[in-house]
């Protein structure tokens, strides 16, 4: 009997344990191992050794790397909130009764998460590109000169088309919670004279906090991995060298340089980022609720 | 973090989708639930003009893309990019986007069917049986699984695809279908639902009347966990779905040979050419086209069988 649930875990567990596991233990080793190549150019075999903290030394003293994590901090600090908050509202709007044709406005803002982030930053390229972007043109003849790829710009044009591709789905996401709060609190709160703010802000907000905090958290990650947008607008920026976020500083070491020691330590300290950064929101978020209650 | 238990009333299954709750009910409910103080006229104005703007924010680098895609490369820096220019080329973008290098294009574009439809659909039978058997069985070891795979939910996907790049070399498998697809059958995210889901909607009585009835375990998870976890399982399937079909880092990593290519990785080599071969500023333009326009449809169809309410109670505060 008791074999039953290990198997209808088994396949699960076979493919975690070798796609998150041993990856993640090889990774902890590798970061932990320098490679030395004999001779010129390693024709007399390579020995691995062991470097100690060798490699995360290296790697946080490399002022490219610390300014690229500085940079997505940067980045998320902005958009995560900006993002949250757009979704929020466009959620509340859609939901509330002023709201016209709401079907198509949650198609239509929800469409842009089916599109994969290379192809929006394709997209959006086109639109950034002096010589083709009409948003450029239209700026020009007002006598606006804009710059969207330079090396002040180019990071919140990064976060626009980061936010254009995600704040559909965590709307919809919200919405779902929202359909699900029963009419009778909401008939409650009308018979107690609560206006359409009252109702949004003490009705409707708490009750989707648990959508808002799991958008936030998957938004924190997903900043850590910043990847392909400024690797596909590397070609039109020059603002965006090899190691503008941490992960691509880590494809730059293991692809171009063959480092694969360093490279680990930074996939190391990233996913230990990500866990940092996702327990200390949730921790906070924790602590808030737990006063909310001793408050009331 | 604290799961709790809530019965999954707004995920309930549904065996006709054309009268999805959230979509037919949803206006009589919607006045019965909304806020009905500000329905005057006037907030309707204000409200529905807000929404209006978002959403040309939203439908512009569409627009765009249908415009380009309709011009050749001297046109697409000549003219207006908003505005149709005077020769219309769409119909040959399109046939240079489908027979350029031997119609390769086509074959990325079932490449990326490949790797999300069957990556997604074994993901989710395996997070299925996984998540009913942790919420279903009582056996040792149980509490430390569930939380090493909720670990994994917060692991950076980027964060593994170097490491599996460097095992799936030594084993000789890297740069091949499989290097990509099994990454892509593995969902800690859609254990954790189906685990929640099960626990709330899989009924102890009926499993232990299929006991009674002599049927095995394997069978009852088969016949019945599974048809009560439907609309989760909907929910994991899409999840996973747009994860594979949007991935780009993975298979930047793991597949050198452009055969094997997804159509992201497919349309980006295309774009990144254009400085050396302005032609090919034709063929990403009509590529992204053809690209998103199944992508579009699938979101504007499966929109509604998005169970986010699935998430509820997940990580209460």
């Amino acid at each position: 009997m008791q074999r039953a649930p290990w198997i209808l875990l088994a396949p699960f567990l076979a493919l975690f344990i070798l796609t998150f596991i041993l990856p993640i233990l090889s990774a902890v080793a590798t970061s932990f191992t320098s490679v030395q190549r004999q001779g010129l150019f390693g024709e007399d075999g390579i020995t691995n050794s062991f470097a100690g903290f060798d490699n995360y030394a290296q790697a946080l003293s490399d002022s490219s790397f610390t300014a690229s994590i500085g940079r997505v901090l940067l980045f998320g600090i902005v958009q995560v909130p900006v993002m949250i908050v757009l979704c929020t509202v466009l959620a509340l709007l859609l939901e509330s009764a002023s709201a016209r044709w709401p079907q198509f406005f949650r198609a239509a803002y929800f469409m842009p998460y089916g599109v994969p982030g290379v192809i929006a930053t394709i997209l959006w390229g086109f639109l950034y590109i002096p010589g083709l972007s009409p948003v450029l043109d239209i700026a020009g003849a007002m006598g606006l000169d804009i710059d969207f790829l330079g090396p002040d710009t180019v990071l919140w044009s990064i976060a626009n088309i980061v936010t254009w591709t995600y704040t559909g789905y965590n709307m919809l996401i919200i919405i779902a919670q929202l359909k699900s709060i029963p009419g009778e609190i909401y008939e409650a709160a009308r018979v107690d004279g609560a206006g359409s703010w009252k109702i949004a802000w003490s009705i409707q907000l708490p009750l989707i906090r648990p959508a808002l905090i799991l958008a936030t958290v998957f938004s924190i990650i997903g900043t850590l991995q910043l990847f392909s947008e400024p690797l596909v607008l590397q070609t039109s920026s020059p603002a965006i060298d090899s190691q503008y976020t941490p992960n691509l500083s880590a494809y730059t070491n293991a692809f171009a340089f063959n480092n694969y020691g360093i490279a680990s330590a930074q996939a190391v300290i990233i996913a230990l980022a990500a866990f940092v950064l996702s327990f200390a929101f949730l921790a906070i978020v924790n602590r808030t609720s737990r006063a909310d209650k001793e408050g009331a | 973090m604290t799961t709790t238990l809530r019965p999954p009333s707004d995920a309930t299954p549904n065996p006709n989708p054309a009268s999805d709750p959230a979509v037919d009910i949803a206006p009589a409910k919607h006045r019965g639930n909304t806020v009905g103080v500000g329905s005057s006229r006037t907030s309707t104005i204000i409200v529905t003009g807000i929404l209006v703007v978002v959403a040309i924010y939203f439908l512009v680098p569409i627009y765009y893309v249908v415009i380009a895609a309709t011009k050749t490369t001297e046109d697409l820096f000549a003219t207006n990019g908003f505005l149709l220019a005077p020769t219309f080329n769409l119909w040959e973008n399109l046939r240079l986007v489908f027979t350029y290098d031997g119609g390769i294009f086509v074959r990325w574009f079932m490449n990326s069917v490949l790797y999300a439809g069957v990556g997604a659909l074994l993901a989710t039978y395996f997070a299925a049986a996984g998540g009913y058997a942790l919420a279903k069985y009582e056996f040792r070891g149980k509490n430390i699984v569930y939380g090493t795979v909720l670990g994994g939910v917060l692991v950076p996907g980027t964060a593994t695809a170097l490491p599996l790049f460097l095992l799936f070399s030594q084993m000789g498998i890297s740069n091949t279908y499989w290097s990509v697809l099994i990454p892509s059958l593995v969902s800690p995210f859609g254990l954790f639902l189906c685990r929640i889901y099960a626990q709330a909607s899989v009924d102890n009585s009926v499993i232990e009347s299929g006991r009674i009835d002599g049927a095995g375990e394997l069978r009852i998870f088969h016949t019945l966990g599974l048809r009560a976890m439907t609309p989760a399982l909907v929910t994991v399937f899409l999840f996973q779905l747009v994860g594979i079909w949007n991935n780009f880092f993975l298979p930047l990593i793991m597949l050198a040979d452009s055969k094997l290519y997804p159509i992201t990785l497919g349309l980006n080599n295309w774009r990144s050419q254009v400085d050396r071969l302005p032609e090919f500023y034709q063929l990403t333009t009509g590529g992204v086209l053809v690209s998103i326009i199944p992508l579009i449809v699938a979101m504007i169809v499966l929109q509604r069988y998005w169970r986010g309410g699935l998430t509820d109670g997940a990580v209460k505060g």
